[in-house]
């Protein structure tokens, strides 16, 4: 089960990679998006993908899965949240002020000459 | 007295939220965020102090037991930099007073400020692995408001090159976490340690070594090392004088901090491989850093460009691992801050009476503003590490060390750095200061001496560290004790190792 998972985050990890290396702004953002869904999947997977019952007392169980990875994985949805919220919000407010959302048109030339 | 140490996050947390309540209010935000600077520094050096006193302090949150809560642990080199970071807060807290104007002050910059400061503070007092990637969250997003706002041209553009590379290195650190985690188990970050040397007794296995490179990698893009540099000159070009100068103090030296950290923690069992890997990088970023300093006519980037030079030689000194190399480079880091936020107010002066940042375009300032002039001076010549100043010591340390490490090519570097370092710095000097005196379109809104305050205190206190370092370096030493025999850390941390 491992295996499969690790080929899928690889998968995932390729398209992320491709997408951010792309032109267009909403390509990259939808490729963080991918990033951290790989990501997530990862700490899930190297935790163990073990069997055994959800990490609840009531279940009365011989055995649990893992709950720190689950507490680990809660965390970064958040604040991947947060962040793809906001950098979503600052593709919009510079698609209105700069007029485009093409990357290659975004270059500064202040202060390098 | 027990939860002394997590003071300095906690009042800044404070403030921050006490802050959103006020926002339209900004007399009274300015007395709350001033006072609460006030206090977090007299609690960080009441912390100091405490720790020099009775060695590393440990807080289990909650009372759970080490390994099993989040732990934070306050030894001498994270109390001293969380020292630094408030006194550095403080200054630009107040130069922003004069200059980061209305606007800017109504939406919501100081809990901004404030946050940015938990999340420093909080990253370099927590002994836990992914809490220290949740700081470095907190203090990441903090920056990208800081970096935004205003919504300029040019920082709406470089802000979404800033984030981009950031969003990139915090999922590069979730999947580093994921992969300790399932070699060794655990998150926190003593027992971390226990666990390596417990598998590397013989020999370390490979995936501890790549772990290591991929901890290098994302701290290296956080703290900008020679090839993960690139998004730094763009993006520190941007924000204002104030913003500008906490990032170049704090938000490298983060980074710097974690490669120290962990190299200095974790992987120390075989540092044949990825310590000399670190100080390739190290030396490749002080020459990459200089030939930046040197070939840029433009105020803001040459100082931007010795942010590099600096990180290279603290990592230097940190990848030859002696004693004296690791106090150098403590000593130099905790000097860097101060000088380089002290260096990024007196440029914004410099640029807020000019109007620009170009050097072809200033000229003459010393004969108005000869206090602006000499007070950059000597900033300048305590960058570059001119003796009696605070840079000397740190500099002469790690050179010491690294010769005592038998790495001569990189002790020379660091060496031959200084002079760029000084050329490129009095560059600066020469053409802003010296020539004759030029009026300026916007000269004479510039409160400058009310400005001067928070670079003058910042130098001052450069100028004592540098002449007072025979009282400072105790407490270096005992920092660079902590590094070099990680024991230490680990039995304050965990009780009965």
């Amino acid at each position: 089960m491992e295996i499969l998972m690790a080929f899928v985050i690889g998968i995932l990890f390729m398209s992320a990679t491709y997408l951010m290396l792309s032109k267009s702004l909403l390509r990259i953002i939808v490729g963080t998006g991918l990033l951290s869904h790989g990501a997530h999947m990862l700490i899930l997977t190297m935790g163990g993908l073990k069997r055994g019952a959800a990490p609840l007392l009531g279940e009365h169980a011989s055995s649990y899965t893992d709950p720190i990875p689950q507490a680990l994985i809660l965390t970064a949805i958040v604040i991947s949240f947060g962040v793809t919220a906001f950098f979503l919000v600052l593709a919009y407010r510079a698609y209105q002020e700069l007029g485009t959302d093409n990357m290659d048109r975004m270059r500064g030339t202040e202060g390098n000459d | 007295m027990i939860n002394f140490l997590i003071l300095p996050i906690l009042i800044p947390l404070i403030t921050g939220v006490l802050l959103i309540f006020a926002a339209k209010r900004i007399l009274l935000q300015r007395w709350i965020a001033g006072l609460s600077s006030v206090i977090t520094i007299i609690f960080s050096a009441l912390l100091v102090q405490k720790v020099r006193n009775d060695g590393i302090q440990t807080l289990d949150v909650s009372s759970w037991e080490a390994p099993f809560g989040i732990t934070l642990v306050s030894d001498m080199m994270s109390a001293l930099l969380v020292l630094t970071t408030s006194i550095v807060a403080f200054a630009c807290l107040i130069y922003s007073f004069w200059s980061i104007g209305e606007a800017r002050e109504k939406f919501y910059y100081y809990p901004a400020f404030n946050f940015l400061i938990v999340g420093v503070n909080g990253a370099f007092t927590t002994g836990d692995i992914f809490n220290l990637f949740v700081f470095f969250e907190v203090m990441l997003m903090a920056s990208y408001v800081l970096l935004v706002l205003g919504g300029k041209k040019a920082q709406l553009r470089e802000s979404i090159k800033y984030i981009l590379v950031n969003v990139i290195s915090s999922a590069l650190f979730v999947i580093a976490v994921a992969y300790l985690y399932s070699v060794v188990g655990t998150l926190n970050m003593a027992h971390i340690s226990v666990r390596i040397s417990e598998i590397s007794q013989e020999v370390q296995p490979g995936i501890i070594t790549v772990i290591a490179v991929l901890f290098l990698i994302i701290f290296g893009l956080k703290g900008a090392i020679f090839p993960l540099y690139f998004w730094m000159p763009g993006s520190y070009y941007a924000p204002p004088a104030p913003v500008l100068a906490l990032f170049g103090a704090l938000l490298t030296k983060v980074g710097v901090y974690s490669i120290t950290r962990t190299y200095t923690l974790f992987f120390y069992h075989d540092i044949g491989f990825t310590h000399q890997l670190l100080s390739i990088l190290a030396i490749m970023s002080i020459i990459a850093g200089v030939i930046g300093a040197i070939a840029y006519w433009d105020v803001k980037k040459i100082i931007i460009y010795n942010i590099i030079v600096a990180v290279g030689a603290i990592l230097f000194g940190i990848s030859a691992m002696t004693p004296d190399s690791l106090s150098g480079s403590i000593f130099y880091l905790i000097h860097d801050m101060i000088i380089k936020a002290a260096l990024f107010l007196l440029a914004g002066i410099v640029i807020a009476i000019a109007g620009t940042s170009d050097l072809h375009k200033i000229s003459g300032l010393i004969k108005r503003y000869p206090g602006l002039g000499w007070t950059f001076f000597i900033a300048a010549l305590a960058l570059a590490g001119i003796p009696p100043l605070s840079g000397f010591i740190g500099k002469l340390l790690i050179v010491k060390g690294g010769f005592e490490a038998e790495q001569y090519w990189g002790a020379g570097i660091v060496l031959m750095s200084s002079l760029l370092v000084l050329f490129s710095i009095m560059k600066i000097f020469i053409n802003g200061f010296w020539g004759t005196p030029r009026a300026y379109k916007t000269e004479d809104k510039v409160p400058v001496r009310k400005m001067m305050i928070a670079p003058v205190i910042l130098v001052f206190i450069a100028v004592l560290y540098g002449v007072g370092s025979e009282y400072v370096y105790p407490y270096i030493s005992q920092a660079a004790e902590t590094l070099a025999n990680p024991n230490i850390y680990i039995e304050a941390v965990l009780k009965e190792y």
